[in-house]
């Protein structure tokens, strides 16, 4: 390990080390690399008090943070709000429930800033002037927004049948952006021989395993806001498998660290069942078997997930468990968490809260445990799920005698004959 | 579908690697195999770089689990895997897995 460095690349396999490269396989067993940190030589700098005085982003974690020397950042990524759902508890019937709300992670409302964010710091210290990714939109949209504002080009592959909303979220920031006929999977295979051909620093093939620790700050930020103690169970969203890694490797540092004291968190995985590889392994005991995803959950949708053996192993290590739901679901989650809480979340937020939902009915997930749900995008980024489910309103002329004739019509209907406030308000069809 | 021996003899498929086999193969990233199925075609590859062959395989002997094979853009355990049967002009890529999504 170098004397300036107190991270390097090392296979997670056979342990063989790489320094510091943009490299993510391993050229003897070729499986994949990952960051490894010198963990004692953060002691004593990766501390309660070093972090509280450090910036309201995910740069006060970056003691264990693969980040170039003399790399600055003034993006405030991360730091995103955990809370108390009173309102989902009641609807759910579980104890004690959080909401660590990435839906309004900066800067594009989701969770994959906080890796871009790591992977790019990288990327310019690798001296890459192109950067690019595959994905299935959110990514898309991290790597547009924060190569534009580290000067950096941006060439972005998604599937081409990605939700308009996050095609014009990539565009904008005047991204590169390529439609590959075809579904995530083939995207992600193209890259990695675009990425062979290039020099282009691509954020989840090259770029991977430093990419990949931004993560981490999700269960750092837990801790932290939770006044350092460790929940009992998380439920995170699975795509590629890597997040519920990264948080589960987050609070074993903090222990190892003494920031938190040690506890044996339950880790569950959700996944949407019409992309459910890493849950149907986890369900039946079997290896994992690829899928051909079909599901409304897209940014989860890749159906052979590369951290999928991982996920597998940290969850079944922890005592949790994995589960997937129908797209019906999934729509009843994003609206339940809506209508509870008032957070609106994208596709892959609804699978997390219908797969809560799902483990408590379970037993699972039990009264008086403290549960954090990882909502990891945000719902004005996949709106066409839902458009069919609210009707057009019909126009009330502006006038007081017009307005209570509409509240009357609304009455007379069969599905609203109570007619108490909830029902006069709530204007969707509900699916659950 | 049964293949004759004049089939077999003359039937080839183009096999492409990924750059990070090249250390064991000389900086090659191809080769022509005119292997019937995938156990063929690994033990051709394994024959034509012999470098590679002590690195391909797990202890059970199975192909690595982080390599994928790709038939034609397919993942070969969408045709079947082992019993897929190769055909003149197939185009075999083999591919170590990457991430995305979260």
């Amino acid at each position: 390990m170098s004397s300036v460095c107190s991270y390097e690349l090392r296979c997670r396999e056979c342990g063989r080390s790489y320094g510091n490269q943009p490299l993510s396989i391993c050229d003897e067993c070729f499986s994949p690399l990952e960051v490894f940190h010198d963990l004692e030589a953060a002691r004593g700098v990766f501390t309660r008090d070093a972090i509280s005085k450090g910036p309201h982003s995910i740069w006060r974690y970056r003691a264990l943070l693969p980040v170039p020397e003399g790399f600055e950042s003034d993006l405030a990524v991360g730091d995103t709000p955990l809370f108390r759902a009173p309102h989902l508890e009641k609807k759910i019937g579980a104890g004690k429930l959080y909401i660590k709300n990435d839906a309004v992670c900066l800067p594009t409302l989701s969770f994959k800033d906080r890796v871009v964010a790591v992977a790019l710091a990288n990327a310019r210290a690798f001296g890459f002037d192109t950067v690019g990714c595959s994905s299935t939109g959110n990514l898309a949209n991290a790597v547009a927004a924060q190569s534009a504002r580290l000067g950096l080009k941006a060439c972005i592959l998604i599937p081409a049948d990605l939700e308009p909303a996050k095609i014009l979220n990539t565009q904008v920031y005047g991204a590169r952006l390529v439609r590959i006929d075809g579904n995530y999977d083939h995207v992600n295979r193209l890259c990695s021989q675009i990425a062979d051909r290039f020099n282009w620093g691509f954020v989840n093939v090259n770029l991977r395993p430093y990419y990949a620790e931004g993560s981490k700050t999700v269960g750092y930020e837990i801790a932290e806001q939770m006044g350092w103690k460790l929940p009992d169970n998380v439920v995170v969203p699975m795509a590629g498998g890597s997040l519920i890694t990264k948080i589960k490797k987050a609070f074993a540092e903090l222990i190892a660290l003494g920031l938190v004291e040690e506890k044996k968190v339950r880790f569950f995985g959700a996944q949407a069942t019409g992309c459910s590889p890493i849950s149907t392994a986890v369900k039946t005991g079997n290896d994992m078997e690829p899928q051909k995803p079909s599901t409304i959950a897209r940014s989860l949708a890749i159906g052979n997930p590369a951290d999928g053996p991982y996920a597998k192993k940290a969850i079944l290590e922890s005592g949790g468990w994995a589960e997937d739901v129908s797209d019906e679901e999934v729509v009843a989650g994003i609206q339940m968490l809506a209508e509870a809480e008032g957070i609106f979340t994208e596709t892959a937020g609804g699978v997390t809260t219908a797969v809560t939902k799902k483990l408590i009915a379970q037993g699972r997930i039990k009264e008086g445990e403290t549960t954090v749900l990882c909502i990891t995008g945000n719902g004005l980024k996949t709106t066409d799920v839902l458009t069919e489910l609210y009707a057009t309103e019909p126009a009330v002329r502006p006038r007081l005698k017009d307005f209570e004739e509409y509240l009357s019509s609304l009455n007379a209907l069969p599905t609203t004959a109570s007619a108490d406030a909830d029902n006069l308000v709530a204007g969707g069809v509900h699916v659950r | 579908m049964q293949t004759t021996w004049w089939q077999e003899a003359y039937m080839s498929v183009r096999v492409l690697l990924p750059t990070a086999f090249t250390k064991h193969t000389g900086g090659k990233k191809e080769l022509d195999s005119s292997a019937s199925n995938l156990s063929g075609l690994v033990a051709d590859i394994e024959k034509t770089f012999p470098d590679l062959a002590l690195h391909l395989k797990d202890e059970t002997g199975h192909l690595r689990k982080f390599i994928n094979v790709y038939v034609n853009d397919e993942d070969i355990r969408f045709l079947g895997n082992e019993k897929y049967e190769f055909k003149d002009g197939d185009e075999v890529m083999l591919i170590p897995s990457i991430a995305g999504g979260c």
